[in-house]
């Protein structure tokens, strides 16, 4: 398991500062090799032993669904790079600006090869925190690259006030509020903080809590406090993208959920970008977990219901205009 | 969970076993010398006199196919090379841009056609260097057994390249989804691809009749015709599965025949040159000679530590080379028949 080599895709749109994550992580003296997969229009160099230039090809699945896709250049660098494997400890991918990362991601569940030898570890954006606002009016990909991320980068915050990241954080938080939201200059950040973070390992779909900012919003001079309720923290509904989480107490029927949800994904998948739960089936000791992108669905039993544990069922959905209502209807008639 | 096959007769004694230090990615023999496809930078010649290690490209090797005298390699170092069996070698061509090359196939007259990123090159026996840019990144290489007829395999179907007639359009041959590699039946009448699903597409080239062969497990990752062309065998199975292409109808409304089921599945087939034999490797590192006509099973190799990656008869069907992807560090052979 844990020798499969983790991939970190890094998204985000144009300018808002990928290369330049890409290359303070490629810098810093982690000890680590690196292999970099970088689209051919790539803004500036990359200072890397091993990079190779991909042409973002999304290929459709031949079942006819339009979110069935794979990134048949992935399938093929990363067959090539495998036998090179033993020459670095990890795979970066930095896409386009106008790429969707759910191809990327599905990838990984779709291509046994490229699934039995790596493991995705996380999508991580970087948001200009000066543009984004207006990229989420104008730009689908922008919202697609907020929604999928497990980390964001609210990057160059030097450049706007503190109401304005307010603002922008509020704007992303509308659109997913799963993700961990950092702000960053010239996209300086911890590196522990974008890799290794197993966001797609079921072992670590521990808690799907929303992500809600941290109360240490930091006092940028203007000597206000803010004695909103709420710790002053604005509220957006994105008329387009949005989350559905649902949570019962009460045990599930595996014998009505499974087929609920397969047939929600089968129906619903194209505007469902990601969904995540933590499971509790009557007369089950274990807790399962799953997630899923579009209309595929990874699924397994983690651990067992420890002694003391709140054993409730939680789900979430992120995606474009979900049938809020018809999802909470049909994940209540699931209750054994 | 291996397969111990004990009442199978059993040839396994007569193995010669060849440390391959590294992965092993295919194995073709050029006369009596089996060439093995190491991973990176390096080929392995093994014949009666010993082992001996070529370095061919500085990274990896993406592709190799041999015929006649030599065998062909591409690198990740944007380098196409021919090494003869006694390890002379010469570059066939240099990507201007040192892009991967993907794919390697050989063909009539000493032809010789490469993909990088998505242009498609042949080099002619004459020397002659053609181009074509595909549609989307060639993903499968092959001649036409007669003629200079290029298959390109892509996104959406196969392109078929005239690369001596210039004002030629290329012929297309169209299935939705991501054909992954390609063949030309020995006879010339049938086209077949590996799809990104776990099934197999054909034509008949005559009209284009599509041709669908589904149930596999898995991606199928090895193709290869038994000798006189009767049968398409194939791995992706925890057997192997043979596609009847005797009729002129090729296996459309014709059931494959299924031999060897086993507890792993098949990574790598092989057919004899001359017998109706087909050589299977599996991922528990079995490998099996199969009578297609009966079924008849002989253990080549007992399950080892890994999958078996590459198989490769000699020329006159006495000798099969294997190699498997690691454990054991990468642990191969040459069966004497
Ligand atoms: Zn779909």
């Amino acid at each position: 398991m844990s020798d499969k080599i983790p991939v970190t895709v890094l998204t985000g749109y144009l300018g808002a500062g990928k290369t330049t994550l890409l290359n303070r992580i490629l810098s810093e003296p982690h000890g680590k090799k690196y292999a970099v997969i970088v689209n051919e229009f790539g803004e500036i160099g990359i200072d890397n032993d091993l990079v190779v230039n991909a042409d973002e090809e999304v290929f459709e699945m031949n079942n006819g669904c339009i979110c069935c896709t794979v990134r048949g250049d992935l399938v093929r660098i990363i067959d090539g790079l495998m036998k090179r494997k033993g020459k670095f400890d990890a795979i970066i991918i930095e896409t386009t600006g106008l790429a969707d990362p759910a191809p990327v991601a599905q990838t990984f569940f779709v291509d046994e090869a490229v699934g039995a030898k790596t493991k995705l570890d996380a999508v991580v954006t970087v948001a200009d925190a000066k543009w984004l606002k207006d990229r989420l009016k104008d730009a689908p990909e922008a919202k697609n690259q907020i929604a999928f991320a497990d980390v964001i980068l609210i990057n160059k915050t030097d450049l706007v006030t503190a109401e304005e990241l307010r603002e922008i954080e509020a704007r992303i938080r509308g659109i997913n509020p799963y993700a961990k939201l950092h702000r960053t200059e010239r996209a300086k950040i911890a590196l522990d903080e974008v890799l290794g973070r197993n966001a797609f390992d079921l072992d670590r779909i521990l808690d799907i809590e929303p992500e809600f900012l941290h109360r240490d919003d930091h006092d940028h001079g203007d000597g206000h406090h803010h004695p909103h309720p709420g710790g002053g923290l604005k509220h957006y509904h994105d008329e387009e993208m949005q989350s559905v989480a649902l949570r019962t107490e009460k045990p599930l029927n595996p014998d009505k959920f499974f087929p609920w949800v397969q047939d929600l994904v089968a129906k619903d998948g194209p505007s469902i970008l990601r969904c995540k739960g933590i499971l509790s089936f009557k007369d089950d000791p274990a807790r399962f977990v799953f997630q899923g992108v579009h209309m595929i669905l990874d699924g397994d039993h983690q651990r067992a219901w420890v002694e003391g544990e709140k054993r409730d069922s939680r789900i979430v959905f992120i995606g474009r205009n979900l049938p809020e209502e018809k999802i909470r209807q049909g994940f209540e008639s699931c209750v054994a | 969970m291996t397969d111990s096959r004990a009442d199978t007769a059993s040839l396994t004694d007569r193995i010669r076993a060849i440390k391959a230090g590294a992965p092993v990615f295919g194995v073709h023999f050029l006369g009596d010398v089996a060439v093995f496809v190491l991973g990176e930078e390096v080929l392995l010649f093994a014949d009666a006199g010993g082992e001996r290690r070529v370095g061919v490209h500085a990274g990896a090797i993406l592709a190799a196919a041999a015929a006649d005298w030599r065998i062909v390699t591409g690198g990740d170092d944007g380098r196409l090379v021919a090494t003869d069996a006694q390890g002379n070698q010469q570059t066939v061509a240099t990507d201007e841009k040192r892009r991967w090359i993907d794919h390697v196939a050989l063909g009539p007259d000493g032809a010789v056609a490469w993909s990088a990123g998505k242009t498609a090159f042949v080099r002619t026996g004459k020397g002659e260097v053609r181009f074509l840019d595909a549609p989307s990144t060639p993903a499968g290489l092959a001649f036409a057994p007669k003629g200079l007829r290029l298959a390109i395999a892509h996104y959406n179907g196969v392109t078929l390249w005239f690369p001596n007639y210039v004002d030629a359009a290329p012929e297309k041959f169209a299935w939705k989804g991501s054909h992954l590699g390609v063949m030309f039946s020995p006879d010339g009448r049938f086209l077949v691809t590996s799809m990104q699903e776990p099934m197999l597409h054909g034509w008949r080239l005559a009209d284009g009749k599509d041709m669908r062969m589904s149930g596999y497990a898995a991606r199928v990752r090895s193709l290869d015709w038994s000798a006189g062309g009767g049968f398409l065998a194939t791995s992706g199975s925890d057997q192997v599965i043979l596609w009847p292409f005797q009729g002129k109808d090729g296996p459309m409304g014709k059931q494959p025949r299924l031999l060897a089921p086993a507890q792993a599945r098949v990574g790598v087939v092989a057919c004899h040159p001359r017998q109706p034999v087909v050589a299977a490797g599996y991922a528990d590192g079995m490998v099996l000679l199969l009578r297609i006509d009966d079924g008849a099973e002989i253990l080549a190799r007992r399950p080892g530590a890994s999958p078996v990656t590459a198989l490769g008869w000699d020329a006159a069907g006495a000798r099969l080379a294997f190699g498997t992807e690691d454990g054991e560090a990468g642990e191969a052979g040459v069966l004497q028949l």
